[in-house]
């Protein structure tokens, strides 16, 4: 709707003032109304800062203030003062929420790696085996990724149950507890990579597609074998798109929240603050306290913003020293 | 991809029969081709197992789910069971069909065109304050979306949009990787000398971008709206913090207030797995079918990136 509003009837306008101002100046650009990029730009541009920038706003806003007596509810109105850091020095007290990164932290440097060697040697593999077959393969290595995550631990889930899971069934005794404290982590993981290594794998096999087909003619005839091609050729080639893919896992592992959440009903080795973002959840909604949640998502934001950023820089310079 | 560069190859040097196109019927396979294949094979047994066990699953009642063979039938009834899905709780799960389609379907189709415009404005017009705002899209990129769940609940709660389909369908349409895209394929699509002829031939801005731009950019725009799509599809925590109505909710959503309530209400444990099997089925299918044009714009966003 926003998007309709503004085009056709508006542009004529800013095209030909824009027109009129440039022809004096420069006869090859004359026809060019750039004012008219903000037309197009507005809609997208109004809507982004109401739903990204305003909300992170209001959110740190909001971690800035406590609630002086909470009333028997704690969501009455009673004196809200201004508190200052004070949520955040709260927050990082907290060891479950400290824990709760820990956590994250150590099922990304286990669970990201895992994931893009497995879609990395998926993709490399259907490289080789160009027929028909592979198309099919790998839509099915893809499928998984058009169900939701929520869905997919729910299916997961009776996969994990004993006395619904046929793997339990087909391993009798010799079965894990794969709900128990030890391994609930890692059954979280396995539906990650489940969900996303058939999606990864498509963006590198998109990459693969690219490189031009005269350098594997030259190598073979420098003589070089399928390892040796894959090892100096494919994967140096495809480096951008498992950076790519490397830093939308990261900023994945760092939002983590269905998984876990729907798991939590079926063993208590889920905890309600097992991630950060379960624990701000469950601080908002569990106990109410709005401003504590609020200091707790900015908290996460950074964070992953920082390891994102971070992980990107350290590519980009390593890249520019190989150069 | 490939049938149109095998062409070439064999055009090339005759030097050696350099790609494997003999002319002769197929040899035997290599034992490495074999393990090739059988390891090929094993991972789409990973892949597809949860499905498949799904698919067997709805076809049973709720004790033969527990007391049966997972990997096969045993007396299967799959139309009666989706008949109780979809009836149970005055049709409770078609309002989260129909949800589901205005959240995911019409979000995206807005979030494709807004970002087609934004993209292309940025790609295609020199104005002041452009790099800045190309820089806070990216921004937008690289911010973890459930990050931003509680802080848009907060400001949608203040202003009074919470439980309403606004609050989910207002974040849903801004798809800050969408304009990335679209801005790196319409820089090297769309022709300058184009836009320009199309300029001299007297055509305005609108009309450039709905009659010109739309069209040459929409390999890119499949993707994005598929992207998109997934992404809404995929959120989970967006209409859990902001719906409290569940014939609002999408079917997500849905199926997890059945999943939870299963102990107290036990064939809801039949119906999770039913509702799950119906709407993965579409999925499945447009997943199969859609794989190919999710490459287009994907490398050009990789190369850059």
């Amino acid at each position: 709707m926003a998007a309709t509003a503004h085009s056709p009837s508006k542009t004529p306008s800013a095209g030909s003032s824009g027109a009129t101002g440039s022809t004096s100046r420069n006869a090859r650009r004359s026809a060019r109304p750039d004012g008219a990029g903000w037309y197009f730009l507005g809609p997208f541009l109004l809507l982004f800062l109401f739903a990204f920038v305003l909300p992170i706003g209001y959110a740190i806003y909001q971690s800035l203030l406590t609630v002086e007596r909470s009333g028997p509810l704690g969501l009455g109105k009673p004196g809200v003062g201004f508190a200052g850091l004070e949520n955040y020095t709260l927050a990082l007290q907290q060891a479950d929420f400290v824990d709760s990164f820990g956590r994250v932290l150590l099922f990304g440097v286990v669970q990201v790696p895992v994931m893009l060697v497995l879609a990395l040697t998926l993709a490399l593999m259907l490289d080789q085996l160009s027929n028909r077959w592979a198309g099919l393969l790998r839509a099915s290595y893809f499928l998984p990724y058009g169900i939701p995550g929520v869905i997919a631990t729910i299916l997961w889930g009776f996969l994990y149950v004993p006395g619904i899971s046929p793997i339990t069934e087909v391993l009798g005794s010799a079965a894990p507890d794969f709900l128990g404290y030890d391994n609930v982590l890692w059954s979280i993981a396995n539906i990650v990579v489940w969900e996303f290594a058939g999606y990864n794998m498509l963006i590198i096999v998109a990459q693969l597609k690219s490189i031009p087909q005269e350098l594997y003619e030259a190598a073979k005839i420098d003589g070089a074998g399928p390892w040796q091609t894959a090892l100096r050729i494919k994967i140096p080639l495809v480096r951008p798109a498992l950076v790519l893919t490397c830093v939308f896992s990261i900023i994945g592992t760092m939002q983590l929240f269905a998984e876990p959440l729907v798991l939590k009903v079926l063993t208590p080795a889920v905890t309600s603050t097992f991630t950060p973002n379960l624990n701000a959840y469950n601080d908002a909604f569990a106990n109410a306290n709005i401003h504590l949640a609020a200091a707790k998502a900015v908290i996460l934001a950074i964070v992953a913003c920082a390891l994102s950023f971070g992980f990107l820089s350290l590519v980009t310079r390593k890249q520019r020293r190989q150069r | 991809m490939s049938a149109t560069t095998t062409p070439e190859a064999t055009v090339t040097p005759p030097v050696a029969p350099v790609r494997s196109t003999p002319p002769g019927p197929r040899r035997a396979p290599s034992p490495g081709r074999v393990l090739l294949i059988a390891s090929l094979a094993a991972a789409s047994v990973y892949f597809l197992l949860p499905v498949y066990w799904l698919i067997i699953a709805a076809t049973k009642s709720t004790d033969k789910i527990y007391g049966s063979n997972g990997l096969w039938f045993d007396n299967p009834h799959l139309l009666e069971n989706i008949g109780k899905v979809l009836t149970y709780d005055d049709n409770v799960y078609l309002y989260w069909v129909a949800n589901t389609l205005l959240y995911a379907g019409v979000g995206a189709l807005l979030a494709t065109l807004l970002a087609a415009a934004a993209g292309f404005a940025l790609a295609k017009y020199r104005f002041r304050g452009r790099e800045a705002v190309f820089k806070t899209v990216l921004a937008g990129v690289l911010l973890p979306h459930t990050a931003l769940a509680l802080p848009l609940y907060l400001l949608f709660n203040k202003v009074g949009l919470t439980n309403t389909y606004w609050a989910v369908l207002i974040p849903s349409v801004v798809s800050p990787f969408g304009v990335y895209l679209c801005r790196i394929f319409a820089e090297s699509a769309v022709d300058d000398t184009l836009l320009e002829a199309a300029r001299v031939d007297g055509a305005s801005e609108g009309r450039i971008f709905f009659g010109l731009a739309l069209r040459i950019m929409s390999p890119a725009l499949v993707t994005v709206f598929l992207f998109q799509f997934v992404g809404i599809w995929n959120n989970y925590f967006l209409p859990l913090v902001m719906l409290s109505d569940d014939r609002m909710y999408p079917i997500t959503l849905g199926l997890t207030t059945w999943q939870t309530s299963q102990d107290r209400i036990p064939e809801l444990l039949q119906y999770t797995v039913g509702g799950a099997f119906l709407s993965v089925i579409p999925l499945a299918v447009a997943m199969l079918v859609l794989q190919r044009f999710w490459r287009t714009g994907l490398t050009e966003g990789s190369l850059k990136g």
